[in-house]
């Protein structure tokens, strides 16, 4: 594919400016040239002060989400040409706080994840029998999920509650409750049981779509439903019920 | 020790909560059917209240009635029926799916239940449209 010349708008903003705004540069981008290798370009040659944030340049990491032509999307692995506009727009993740530029403030996000009891990282059960390398105690098990904020800038609830505890941290909720691996499970549902939690999502299902990492979230918030639906339902009909 | 300023957070953001429901460029369906099924929703209610209103024409007496049913007779006003037909035919029967899938029924294919529903909404709405306008 030959190099073509490509026009970006991107939404900039510093603390301090009334307003988001736009600024157009002009890139050249070949077959390989991704949204985040074209900002870095931008960075480079037109504006240093651009500011985004990224890191792993391979989908690993989840920190340069953003919008890419309008959808949320991670910029490493997103290719120019392959978006068959000649114009890309870019703009910052929606319903988090914007710091500036493509920048936005993760915090509101990562305190949802201080659910009680909520495993940053778990002990894997796979293959208990291997041999460990040196100075490692035990293997341990990652989740699928990037962290990167995406389905909660596509999430039309998390844009008019700010308290929703959003489709990331449900999602990480639902997996303990999937595969507890002998931790209980009980705080973590009632933390997503209140109308700020998992009967807040009104089953739009973006947060599954954006997904760069095939999570699912908005499946995980349906079975966190499910569950609590189950253990009321065996709660109603059990005998300590009855017998009260 | 330097002093570090903490950055300030931009006021306008997060955006406008209508935005984030209403602003589905580039929104698959599940967006779509959660944004209209709120205008519908909305709308629904406007028109119960505007219901009560023209019922309460009836307290005029027979010729206050007999002027609201040439009003009523109306094509422009039949079209609007069709408009509340369709608003309750989209916000029941999306609303079945919605609580469906809302209790973990069908989440796989919620897709496909919500274009089945919306088949069985169009093929109801154009009899009733025909309804309307003929009977």
């Amino acid at each position: 594919m030959p190099e073509k010349t490509i026009t970006f708008r991107i939404q900039e903003y510093k603390q301090g400016d009334p307003a988001p705004h736009e600024e157009t540069y002009q890139v050249k981008c070949d077959h390989n040239t991704t949204v985040l290798i074209a900002l870095q370009d931008i960075r480079r040659e037109h504006n240093s002060s651009l500011m985004l944030r990224h890191s792993c340049h391979h989908a690993s990491c989840g920190t340069c989400g953003m919008k890419i032509n309008g959808q949320e999307q991670l910029a490493c692995v997103v290719k120019v040409l392959e978006l068959g506009t000649p114009v890309v727009t870019v703009a910052p993740l929606d319903n988090l706080p914007l710091i500036g530029d493509l920048v936005v403030d993760m915090d509101p996000f990562f305190a949802k994840y201080n659910a009680p009891d909520m495993p940053y990282i778990r002990s894997s059960e796979f293959n208990p029998e291997a041999a460990t390398p040196d100075g490692i105690e035990a293997y341990t098990r990652f989740e699928n999920c990037l962290e990167c904020g995406i389905c909660v800038s596509a999430c039309p609830v998390a844009g008019s509650d700010l308290a929703y505890l959003g489709p990331a941290a449900m999602a990480a909720g639902w997996r303990v409750v999937e595969e507890s691996r002998g931790q209980e499970t009980a705080s973590i549902l009632d933390w997503v049981n209140n109308e700020h939690g998992c009967w807040r999502c009104h089953v739009a299902f973006e947060c599954s779509e954006v997904c760069p990492s095939d999570v699912d979230p908005a499946g995980s918030i349906m079975s966190l439903r499910r569950e609590l639906i189950r253990q009321r339902v065996l709660r109603f009909f059990s005998p300590a019920k009855q017998g009260s | 020790m330097e002093h570090i300023q903490k950055p300030v957070k931009d006021t306008a953001r997060p955006r406008n909560p209508l935005m984030a429901w209403f602003d589905v460029r580039k929104r698959r369906v599940g967006s779509w059917a959660f944004a209209l099924n709120r205008l519908t929703g909305l709308g629904l209610v406007v028109y119960l209240l505007l219901h009560l209103v023209v019922l309460s024409i009836l307290l005029q007496g027979e010729a206050g009635w007999d002027k609201f049913i040439t009003l009523a007779r109306h094509p422009l006003f039949l079209l609007m029926d069709v408009v509340l037909i369709f608003g309750i035919l989209f916000h029941g029967l999306n609303g079945i799916r919605v609580a469906l899938v809302g209790m973990g029924i069908g989440v796989r294919s919620h897709k496909t239940l919500f274009w089945i529903l919306m088949v069985i909404a169009l093929v109801a709405l154009v009899i009733s449209a025909v309804m309307v306008f003929t009977i």
